[in-house]
């Protein structure tokens, strides 16, 4: 009996052991997922909850309502992958064999890196929503908080889902308007990039609204420090933004687990061959989602795409012939603006997102760039597409590769 | 911008002021791109840049991060060698590309 051993059972190493299962026979192959957790957290779901949008149960199933029938399951922490023996480790001593191994691990916050962040202030007047703890918690602040000076600051990058403070930071200057309170709300979005995003074009048209929105903009910010005692963040320029109510998102960095195989780089991230997918040093390893060190956004519509690819890539490499799946680094991301409206953007390695339509050219029903209503549907329905379809690796009609059509240069 | 002559060699760079070609790349140049930015060149900014053009070169991702663990200085001494945009000027004098924040 041969081995696929999956590990990490979040979004994108559930797509891959529906993908495999498909396709490996069962009498040849066995299947093995491990995760630590039972839970599965539809994570663009805590962006909503703050705002009282959505609640904690409108956003978790069972993990193992959208495993395959015929792989295994083991809940478990993994303690190390020794890929010289190809074997990995559990927490409880459990060693299991491999003849693949992919790696879908992930990435989470890790607000310990930042000193003072996780102070006196934690959860009382600093909070984070990339966590179902710090959104839960932040929602209950927001009930009875009069205003203030609400700071909204990303601590290093990369970090996932890279539209999502922006959507915050709209979403919390709307909530505050419907409640009387804008006006006592000074808005003010702090980020160690040069402006609201990275590329130009999606960078101008975010920051465009931004500031018809009446929200501070406090650029090539890279924080040090936290001060509790005068409620203030400090740069490691010396530059100080003081605050009521601060949303962190605290440094991501890949599992521990990957330190302690020797595997990452400085942020736990894997050395990720960035077309095919597979493991810089490791030939029967292979690497997807926000665990690796591509250079692309860490989100779920990126794991999907990498998914088709993996699939394709691990087949080849399974039956010994070349690899066929080239990723392009494909990232798809709704971006809600507030006022039941969002935008869109669609783009890769190579291309920055550019202004238009989409999926289809001149039609739609998506706006590239731009704001409507139709986006923020689209938004909402993600939701219904990733339980039911993304999670089980079925077949999308957008396809992995980006496409030009209906982009406008 | 195209051609244009640094310290007597002509290079290639970009609208942003970056060298298209890194190999074009020698201290001089790297001492005048610098006085444009107004910092004077020590060892230790030296020391900064060949470990950038050796990271870039093997092909790596540089970070502020990535440099504050290098055993060269750390993240403020890196604020304090190249104040404003750490990353951004010193890659820029080390004839690299401009560090793309990849998201
Ligand atoms: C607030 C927020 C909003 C977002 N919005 C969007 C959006 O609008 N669109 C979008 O496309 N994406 C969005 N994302 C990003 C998206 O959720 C992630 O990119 C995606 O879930 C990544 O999938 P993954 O499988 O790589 O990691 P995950 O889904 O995080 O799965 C990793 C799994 O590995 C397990 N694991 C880790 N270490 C170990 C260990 N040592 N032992 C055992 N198990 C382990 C974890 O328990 C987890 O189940 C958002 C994320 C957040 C936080």
């Amino acid at each position: 009996m041969k081995k696929l051993l999956i590990l990490g059972g979040g979004t994108a190493g559930t797509i891959m052991a529906n993908k495999m299962r498909k396709d490996l026979p069962r009498e040849d192959w066995e299947i093995t997922i491990v995760d630590q957790f039972k839970t599965h957290y539809y994570q663009p779901g805590f962006l909503f909850i703050p705002f009282g949008m959505y609640k904690e149960k409108d956003v978790v199933k069972p993990k193992g309502d959208f495993f395959p029938v015929g792989a295994k399951v083991v809940y478990s922490e993994v303690d190390q992958i020794d890929p010289d023996k190809n074997q990995v480790v559990l927490k409880d001593g459990v060693a299991l064999k491999y003849d693949f191994l992919i790696i879908a691990t992930g990435t989470k916050t890790a607000p310990d890196e930042t000193p003072g962040l996780m102070g006196p202030l934690w959860y009382n007047q600093i909070f984070d929503f990339y966590t179902i703890e710090g959104a839960v918690a932040l929602a209950n602040f927001f009930k009875t908080w009069q205003g203030g000076h609400l700071v909204i600051n990303i601590a290093d990058l990369p970090y996932k889902c890279p539209v999502a403070p922006l959507e915050f930071t709209f979403f919390a200057d709307a909530f505050f308007a419907e409640r009387g309170l804008r006006d006592k709300v000074k808005i003010s979005y702090v980020t160690p990039l040069s402006g609201a995003f990275t590329k130009p074009r999606a960078s101008q048209m975010l920051g465009g609204l931004l500031e018809d929105k009446n929200i501070e903009v406090i650029p090539d910010f890279y924080m040090e420090k936290v001060d509790n005692e005068n409620k203030k963040i400090i740069s490691y320029d010396e530059q100080e933004v003081p605050f009521d109510c601060m949303v962190s998102i605290p440094v991501n960095m890949g599992d521990q687990m990957i330190e302690r195989s020797g595997m990452g780089d400085d942020l736990n991230f894997v050395p990720t061959n960035k077309n095919t997918l597979q493991h810089e040093s490791f030939d029967n390893i292979f690497v997807i989602g926000d665990a690796t060190n591509l250079p692309t956004s860490k989100a779920g519509s990126v794991a999907h795409f990498e998914a088709d690819i993996l699939h394709e890539n691990l087949l080849a490499a399974i039956e010994n012939r070349p690899f066929t799946g080239s990723f392009d680094g494909h990232a798809n991301c709704y971006i809600e603006t507030g006022y039941g409206k969002g935008t869109l953007i669609d783009f890769n390695y190579d291309t920055e997102p550019l202004p238009g339509s989409f999926p289809f050219p001149g039609l739609g029903p998506f706006g590239l760039l731009k704001e409507s209503r139709m986006n923020h549907y689209g938004k909402l329905l993600f939701r219904w597409i990733y339980w039911h379809v993304l999670l089980k690796g079925k077949e999308m009609p957008i396809d992995s590769a980006m496409t030009m059509a209906g982009k406008k240069l | 911008m195209g051609q244009t002559v640094i310290a007597g060699v002509s290079v290639d760079l970009n609208d942003e002021g970056y060298l298209n070609d890194p190999s074009e790349w020698n201290e001089d140049v790297a001492g005048e791109i610098a006085k444009e930015e107004g910092i004077e060149l020590t060892d230790k900014h030296f020391e900064v840049l060949h470990y950038l053009r050796d990271k870039h070169i093997a092909g790596e991702q540089l970070t502020i991060r990535k440099v504050g663990k290098s055993g060269i200085t750390d993240i403020k001494g890196l604020y304090q060698l190249f104040p404003g945009g750490p990353l951004k000027k010193s890659s820029r004098i080390a004839g690299i590309p401009k560090p793309a924040s990849c998201v």
